[in-house]
């Protein structure tokens, strides 16, 4: 409540023209986290879209009835590509990639920008009233494009320009031909949200275009494009939570209190425990075994909590990993001397022997394998983590298994990355091996995961 | 306007004489006193600022390390000629070494100096007297309220204290005044400006966060990091600082485990106006890359994929 306060006083004291002023200043005031910015921008984008100048020119003009010029001035911008509709419908797809090379190879921002909206005239073929997404557009409007060509050209151009042909003047073109693509593509975005707020209002657009936090992606139905957002979130989260843990590790510095020694101690005072003692303190690093299901539906779920839990393993005192689909394979060593836990992930599908049958989940016979090789070396430390959906295939349960893991190791919990509610349907039957596991813990996105790799360690 | 004005409200509440004057007259103005001090900013930064003045608002500067946080609050302070006064950050940090502490031993002096009367009226005047302002040492947080000159409060890496440390700054941050059990409420004599800065590496509580406007500072793009290397490496060409900012944006796009910084980047380009280069050949960029980059992997890897060479050069 306290920020909308603030940001009404924000915009009190601004110059309210500046649209990145604007901008700036409601970012200050509203949003309190760096990764949560490219969200309010595109929120920004949406609702104070620059076409919706026009509209405020019209308004302005019927209640102060002055400065046409300034009014037209301000929609100018807004205004240009639209008129420029028109005149494209002229222009030939060679002219067009020629304005397109140029603007680019120049950088000249006005030019690209002009540039963006005739490709997006021509190709995108925006209809109004069509209830297609955004993405939908940008896919037809990039693909007519090839701008993997164009990048290419432009990159070559560039190098010609130079003299030099060494590597790194050969990399840094590269570069900065791929930095003024990146350019162009955001701008056919913005050029196409802009149209589509034109056509169905902000609002509509606004949550059609709503995007979950990295943190809250659901894991399981991530798209490509969130899957890189994930692995990109990954590594911070996992540093941040290692710290954290430390931390509250130090601070726990003292162990209970040592009565014989307090009583020595008091010895000198007359009897009276001035000075207390206390033991050194025993940090419960719990050995941690993870036996992750790698099977198709769930492999990605697995792939964030091995690297997770290797990322922080400095805050265990030792972390062993198994992987299956109906065979079972120790990773662990896959991890060992590797400074990048997600380097080691990639490696797993490659080199690890899973599959024994038909390539289909069998937990029963996963287990079975595990407690034949491994069983003997739990003790009363070993933590276990199972993740999987616990989608069988109907084949044999072998509950007894995870009933004897469980008494010989300190705790088993299951992670699944399944919502609750589909729990036990179908082949899942994750009931069935629920009472042996310390806990079921539903785990669809990272900030659930981190949230219960935290409270493990 | 019917609302009051937020710095108006500020100086009514610290009971204030006269509210103080803005600082700024617009963003744009900040940006070209920053730039005077050679901090080239951006308009986030020069929007920030100005709304920290007009509101009587903290900032809260996050962002990865080395790209001018710290810098950001020297360059303020320069600009309009204050006096930065900074609280280094760090794990265990308390109250006597942040707010103030009771100079004991000056209490005790006055104890003993004070003793041969030793009747009753006289231990109570004592004792009045030994908590006074003369006994207190100021520490940052309230040498800064206490200040009659202009003062800019820096408290920086406020990620590092423990939570519970946190609590001690919410008091100074919303209410510009520190309560002393013995002494009373210590207000502010004006309304300073107060950056935090954060490397992140934990959350900050959400009463933190509220009482605070936000700004990520994160890298530059390359116009502006050229900008700044022209701004603070005398007698560097132009081309030079163009192109040490592409291959530092290169390097950034690179998983690397710690990304080149601003500080590093500047390091860098003096190294190489030292070495008296107008450009930047394979051999140099070889020969100087452990300057921009601090971990052996990454500088493997950094010279494999931009020299297109195996083996790195020793």
């Amino acid at each position: 409540m306290s920020e909308h306060v603030d940001a009404a006083r924000a915009v009190q004291v601004i110059d309210l023209s500046d649209r990145a002023l604007v901008k700036s200043s409601l970012a200050a005031t509203l949003v309190k986290d760096g990764d949560h910015l490219p969200v309010f921008s595109t929120a920004f984008e949406v609702f104070f879209a620059n076409r919706a100048f026009d509209s405020v020119a019209d308004l302005m003009d019927g209640v102060e009835a002055q400065s046409p010029e300034g009014a037209t001035g301000a929609s100018g911008p807004g205004q240009a590509p639209g008129e420029g509709g028109g005149a494209s419908s002229s222009m030939s797809a060679a002219e067009l990639a020629d304005l397109l090379f140029r603007a680019l190879r120049e950088g000249n921002r006005d030019d690209l920008r002009r540039a963006a909206a005739e490709a997006v005239t021509r190709y995108a073929g925006v209809e109004p009233g069509r209830p297609v997404g955004g993405t939908y557009y940008l896919y037809r409007t990039l693909r007519n494009l090839e701008l993997d060509a164009l990048e290419r050209r432009l990159s070559e151009a560039s190098l010609a320009d130079q003299n030099t042909s060494d590597a790194l003047a050969e990399r840094l073109s590269r570069d900065e031909a791929h930095a003024r693509i990146e350019q162009l593509k955001s701008e056919i975005e913005r050029e196409i949200r802009e149209r589509l707020v034109e056509d169905r209002g902000a609002e509509a657009l606004a949550k059609s275009v709503r995007r979950p936090l990295p943190e809250d992606i659901d894991v399981m139905h991530a798209n490509r494009d969130e899957m890189a957002q994930l692995e990109r979130a990954l590594r911070p989260l996992s540093r941040k939570l290692a710290v954290r843990l430390a931390r509250r590790r130090r601070r726990r510095r003292r162990g209970p209190v040592d009565l014989r020694h307090t009583v020595r101690r008091s010895l000198s005072t007359g009897g009276v425990p001035i000075d207390l003692r206390f033991k050194p303190p025993r940090p419960a690093k719990p050995e941690i075994i993870v036996i992750a299901d790698i099977s198709g539906s769930v492999a990605s779920f697995a792939r964030f909590t091995l690297h997770l839990v290797h990322a922080i393993s400095s805050q265990f005192s030792k972390v062993r990993s198994f992987v299956f689909v109906d065979g079972l394979d120790e990773v662990s060593q896959l991890f060992e001397g590797v400074d990048d836990p997600a380097e080691a992930v990639a490696r797993i599908n490659a080199e690890a022997d899973v599959i024994a049958f038909d390539g289909h989940s069998d937990y029963g016979r996963a287990f079975l394998t595990f407690h034949e090789r491994f069983a003997d070396q739990l003790t009363k430390r070993s933590t276990i983590l199972i993740l999987g959906d616990a989608r069988n295939n109907y084949h044999q349960a072998h509950v007894e298994v995870i009933a004897d893991l469980k008494y010989r190791s300190k705790a088993v919990y299951w992670l699944n990355p399944e919502p609750t509610s589909y729990w036990n349907s179908g082949d899942s039957i994750v009931s069935q091996y629920a009472p042996y596991c310390e806990r079921v813990v539903e785990c669809r996105t990272l900030r659930q995961l981190e949230a219960f790799v935290g409270e493990l360690a | 306007m019917s609302a009051l004005d937020p710095r108006e409200e500020l100086a009514k509440r610290l009971g204030l004489l006269h509210v103080p004057p803005v600082r700024f007259d617009s963003p744009h103005e900040i940006q070209k006193l920053l730039a005077e001090n050679d901090y080239l900013s951006d308009e986030a930064i020069a929007s920030v600022t100005f709304l920290a003045d007009r509101l009587a608002k903290p900032v809260l500067v996050e962002g990865p390390a080395g790209t001018g946080k710290t810098a950001l609050a020297q360059a303020v302070a320069d600009s309009i000629g204050a006096r930065l006064i900074r609280l280094q950050c760090y794990e265990g940090l308390d109250e006597s070494k942040a707010l103030y502490e009771w100079n004991y031993r000056k209490q005790l002096l006055r104890i003993q100096a004070g003793r041969p009367e030793g009747s009753a009226e006289e231990w109570a005047h004592l004792e009045e007297d030994i908590f006074a302002e003369e006994f207190l040492l100021t520490r940052p947080l309230l040498e800064a309220i206490t200040a009659t000159d202009p003062v800019v409060l820096l408290i920086d890496e406020v990620d590092r204290v423990e939570l519970e440390t946190e609590a001690l700054l919410l008091e100074i941050l919303s209410e510009y005044q520190v309560s002393i059990p013995e002494l009373g409420t210590v207000r502010a004599k004006q309304i300073p400006m107060v950056f935090l800065t954060s490397n992140n590496t934990r959350e900050l509580s959400e009463a933190l966060k509220r009482r605070c406007l936000y700004l990520y500072v994160g890298y530059p793009t390359i116009e502006r990091e050229r900008d700044i290397i022209l701004a603070r490496v005398p007698g560097i060409s132009a081309v030079l600082a163009e192109q040490i900012a592409q291959v530092v944006r290169s390097l950034r796009t690179l998983d690397l485990k710690k990304a080149p910084s601003v500080s590093e980047t500047l390091d860098w380009a003096r190294t190489l106006v030292v070495l008296g280069r107008e450009e930047i050949g394979e051999q140099d960029a070889a020969d100087t890359l452990h300057i921009l980059l601090k971990y052996q992997s990454d500088i493997e890897r950094a010279t494999k994929e931009l020299l297109g060479r195996s083996k790195p050069v020793a």
